[in-house]
């Protein structure tokens, strides 16, 4: 029989301490940590932010409203209380290390393109061709030393 | 706030001539509304006691507030209801952050398991359950194992482009 490998499968887990960003309601776009699991579909979750229009009061939450984030918070206590979340909060640097994933800087280019106005867009499009033009001119040179060889 | 609160309402048989100081009977109540609260309080009183809303007064409603709201709670609660063939007793438990969303969790379970109404649940007794050895149904206990964690696997974003068609299927599984 060959041989078969079982490998531990990489979901995201629903845990306590971890770190999910708000897909729906009046706080959408915000991070707040998983305090508590109450079942299957909701959570008791708390944003203890610092920055304005960031923070998350301590409530339940539906996980449809949700995205799990590859943040965690490492042995949060369960239940444990506002202030012990912002304590935690601040030493793992969440926001910090949201704010260095690609995800968050998508989002954040997503955002800025979104609101851009057409003459910004226009602009976008001279850039991009410009970038692009030197791109092709680096290949050319390349491709032509690889023929007279 | 939900859909229910919890009010202590207290009330008596009006004074007579034989008996100048009557009973007080206090009841805690869970109704929408101070007027079906009221109302209630009479359904019971009247089963329990010898008391009519037209011989009674109510003397006091007022509302009780959840003393810890933002933690969660196991609850146990005992309930009484009329099935199309008989009258059952039950003992439910919700995992909630209040009684008042546990008495509504307890009348959304029953009306979706056993197509029970308001009208036909009489509520016996809400208990918060402080140890989580006291807990006795599977359906909770399984909530309160330690470290628990699960992933959610299918996943159906919201559309996010108005689009009616797209290049690639939605992908649900990551």
């Amino acid at each position: 029989m060959a041989e078969i490998e079982i490998k531990a499968s990489q979901w995201r887990l629903v845990e306590v301490g971890r770190v999910v960003l708000f897909t729906h309601g009046p706080f959408t776009g915000r991070l707040a940590a998983i305090v508590e699991i109450i079942d299957h579909k909701r959570a008791l979750v708390d944003g203890p932010s610092k920055k304005e229009n960031a923070s998350v009061p301590r409530q339940s939450v539906s996980l449809n409203y949700l995205i799990i984030t590859p943040i965690v918070i490492p042995k949060l206590p369960r239940q444990a209380g506002r202030g012990a979340v912002a304590k935690a909060w601040e030493k793992e640097e969440v926001e910090q290390q949201w704010d260095e994933s690609a995800w968050a800087k998508r989002r954040e280019q997503r955002e800025k393109r979104r609101n851009l106005s057409d003459f910004d867009r226009f602009k976008v499009l001279k850039l991009k061709k410009q970038a692009r033009f030197e791109v092709r001119k680096a290949h050319a040179k390349v491709r032509a030393a690889a023929k007279s060889s | 706030m939900g859909r229910l609160n919890e009010y202590q309402v207290i009330g008596r048989h009006l004074p007579t001539e034989k008996q100048p100081t009557p009973k007080l009977y206090r009841m805690r109540i869970f109704a929408p509304n101070t007027v079906v609260a009221k109302s209630r309080f009479w359904y019971f009183l009247m089963k329990l006691r010898k008391v009519k809303k037209s011989n009674g007064e109510i003397i006091s409603i007022n509302l009780i507030h959840e003393r810890r709201p933002t933690t969660v709670k196991n609850f146990g609660i005992w309930i009484r209801y009329d099935s199309r063939s008989g009258t059952h007793n039950m003992y439910k438990e919700y995992r909630e952050m209040s009684r008042t969303e546990a008495v509504d969790a307890l009348y959304q379970d029953m009306a979706a398991r056993h197509r029970a109404r308001f009208r036909s649940i009489h509520i016996l007794k809400v208990v918060e359950i402080e140890k989580t050895d006291d807990v006795k149904r599977p359906y909770i206990k399984q909530l309160l194992s330690k470290n628990l964690k699960f992933p959610l696997p299918h996943r159906v974003a919201k559309a996010s482009t108005k689009k009616i068609f797209v290049a690639h299927r939605p992908s649900t599984f990551a």
